[in-house]
């Protein structure tokens, strides 16, 4: 037979890596393959992500007050907005979508979780990776709003460092949330719940109005509170609009949009992990 | 040396079902071997493989694989395993090298070695020429031999296989039986499940006999065959008349008969009626049981010799037939 010289190593004396370096190495890898897949399909990733914010900077931002609909400076307050909401749906779509093939008939998910690391680590990366993401999504509005908003393009630059930050805050914000999404909701439902979900999320999330001018209809301004993009929004808008004439502009405090997004971030986590060992441990 | 599987009374429940999937098995499989669980659909089989490969918790007992316990020490077990499903479970978002080379460096396995390892199954497989497609351009039997290849990157000690021949066409399914004869006889040990058996038969060293969550005989497939009472049996398939009462008991006391079994009305109408007798020389009573049907006035639809198969050895524990 010719089949007797069938490859694949001889099993040797197996060399003792230590499991944290077997575990480390295994993310590493999983890391390095989904690279690779959103590499592959990045004009399609870009396109998907920066479509929707390109209109509506173009709308918002230069249109309506072009002719008079908005306020000259309205841009300025937009662009948090769509930075936050950009960042949020392209971290939650990173997550979710992929998530409901790994865990659907398939189960493509099972050649990584028999990789030689804990299983909650193959969720983890699925959140950094979200994460990241996202975050990529938020910091390529920049360019595109320098460009469409032209001179009224306006962020303040004394706090880059809180920027930076909010935008990973969003990005983690939609990855776990994504990954919330993916592990609940069954294949067939998740465009239904995208309709469901996104909706609502974008329009009560603060992306096009700052929280503080909401008083007026203060039902709804507390409503708002309940929105996980309402603390991306404003915290990014803390770090990004200028003050005007020596004010502070207004928005809900940073230390209070901090504290909330790391609670929802932590208890989606939560939950998202233990629906997924859940789906993928009998 | 330790054995490379030992499962002791292991239990598995699911919540929400009545009963227990595994109920209370052992067995082990030494290193080097090829091992069978037989067994109908539903009879454990899946939800064993699932409790050695660390993805389905065991209720009770214990279980080790390479020396390393499956519920307290998963990343040692799965270092040294390779599973190959029942179902594709391929990455569809890769190219066919690419699923190779990303599941070895998931098990660390370097770089230079999962290339070179990676080039010589794909020539092996027959896969080299489109190692750059992706798998949904493949059929069913090349997916399957991707499968085969990405179990062999990281150099397992123990393979798994789970009904692999299951959906495969009669030229792929020979294919893979080389292979994993091919890969015994360098020192692998194999756990294979299958429902097949021929399959069962042509494969392995020792067989586990499985059925409602438990392991109703364990040995090597030789030893299994010396079960059935006299070696073999003759099948006796009748119409249904006002004769068939009182044939089991004629049968029986036919010189030379062991065992006499109704195998109720099977056959091709509703209104037959079967019969397995086992004897040491069941050839030699074909004369008399034919003599002892018509003479009660019965017509015979068939009857034929029955040699020591694994599905007899089956059908002998169970009073029912596999499928």
């Amino acid at each position: 037979m010719s089949t007797h010289s069938l490859s694949a190593a001889p099993v040797t004396a197996r060399r003792e890596v230590s499991q944290f370096r077997l575990a480390i190495n295994a993310v590493r890898a999983i890391a390095q393959r989904d690279l690779v897949v959103t590499a592959r399909e990045i004009v399609q990733f870009l396109l998907q992500a920066m479509i929707q914010p390109l209109f509506f900077l173009f709308i918002f931002g230069k249109v309506l007050p072009g002719i008079g609909l908005a306020a000259h400076g309205f841009a300025a307050l937009l662009l948090p907005g769509i930075v936050s909401l950009s960042g949020l749906l392209a971290a939650i779509q990173g997550v979710t979508l992929p998530l409901v093939l790994d865990l659907g008939f398939a189960r493509e998910i099972d050649d990584r979780l028999l990789a030689p690391l804990p299983v909650w680590m193959v969720a983890a990366e699925k959140v950094l990776f979200g994460t990241l993401r996202g975050a990529f999504a938020g910091a390529c509005i920049f360019p595109m709003a320098l460009v469409i908003l032209g001179p009224d393009f306006s962020v303040r630059t004394d706090r880059i460092g809180m920027l930076v930050l909010m935008v990973l805050l969003t990005g983690a914000t939609g990855a776990t949330i994504g990954m919330l999404i993916g592990t609940i909701v069954r294949a067939e439902f998740i465009s239904l719940m995208f309709a469901l979900i996104f909706t609502p999320l974008i329009f009560t999330g603060c992306t096009y109005y700052p929280w503080a001018a909401l008083e007026h209809i203060r039902w709804f301004q507390i409503l708002t509170l309940a929105n996980p993009l309402t603390y991306c929004s404003e915290g990014l808008r803390y770090a990004m609009v200028k003050s005007g004439g020596g004010m502070a502009f207004p928005t809900l405090d940073i230390r209070v949009v901090i504290a909330a997004l790391l609670v929802g971030i932590g208890a989606c986590f939560y939950l998202g992990l233990r629906m997924f060992l859940k789906r993928v441990i009998s | 040396m330790t054995d490379a599987i030992t499962v002791k009374n292991l239990v598995k429940t699911f919540p929400k079902s009545n009963g227990n999937a595994v109920d209370g098995v052992s067995f082990t499989v030494r290193r080097g071997e090829i091992f069978g669980l037989l067994g109908p659909n539903g009879a454990g089989k899946t939800t064993t493989i699932g409790v050695l490969t660390t993805t389905v918790r065991p209720t009770s007992g214990s279980a080790e694989v390479a020396g390393h316990d499956v519920a307290h020490d998963q990343i040692r077990v799965k270092q040294r395993i390779a599973v190959l499903p029942q179902m594709n479970n391929l990455d569809r978002s890769l190219r066919v090298r690419e699923i190779l080379t990303f599941h070895a460096a998931y098990h660390g396995v370097p770089k230079r070695q999962r290339e070179a390892l990676a080039d010589s199954l794909l020539k092996e497989l027959g896969l080299f020429e489109r190692q750059n497609e992706k798998i949904a351009r493949y059929s069913g039997g090349m997916a399957q031999r991707v499968m085969v290849a990405r179990a062999l990157m990281h150099e397992p000690e123990v393979l798994f296989l789970d009904e692999p021949t299951n959906n495969l066409d009669p030229q792929s399914r020979l294919f893979l039986w080389e292979r994993i004869q091919a890969l015994n006889e360098r020192g692998l040990t194999i756990l294979l499940t299958t429902h097949d058996m021929d399959e069962a038969d042509r494969l392995c060293q020792r067989i586990a006999i499985m059925d409602h969550g438990k392991i109703l005989v364990n040995d090597t497939t030789a030893e299994l065959k010396k079960l059935i009472p006299g070696g073999n049996a003759l099948e006796l398939q009748v119409e249904m008349g006002s004769g068939v009462e009182g044939l089991e008991n004629r049968l029986d006391s036919l010189p030379g008969v062991i065992k006499v079994e109704s195998m109720g009305s099977s056959g091709d109408g509703p209104d037959g009626a079967a019969y397995r007798i086992y004897a040491a020389e069941a050839g030699a009573l074909v004369g008399p049981v034919v003599q002892a049907a018509t003479g009660a006035g019965l017509v015979i639809r068939d009857i034929s010799v029955k040699n020591a198969t694994l599905e007899e050895v089956f059908i002998y524990l169970t009073g029912r037939h596999l499928r």
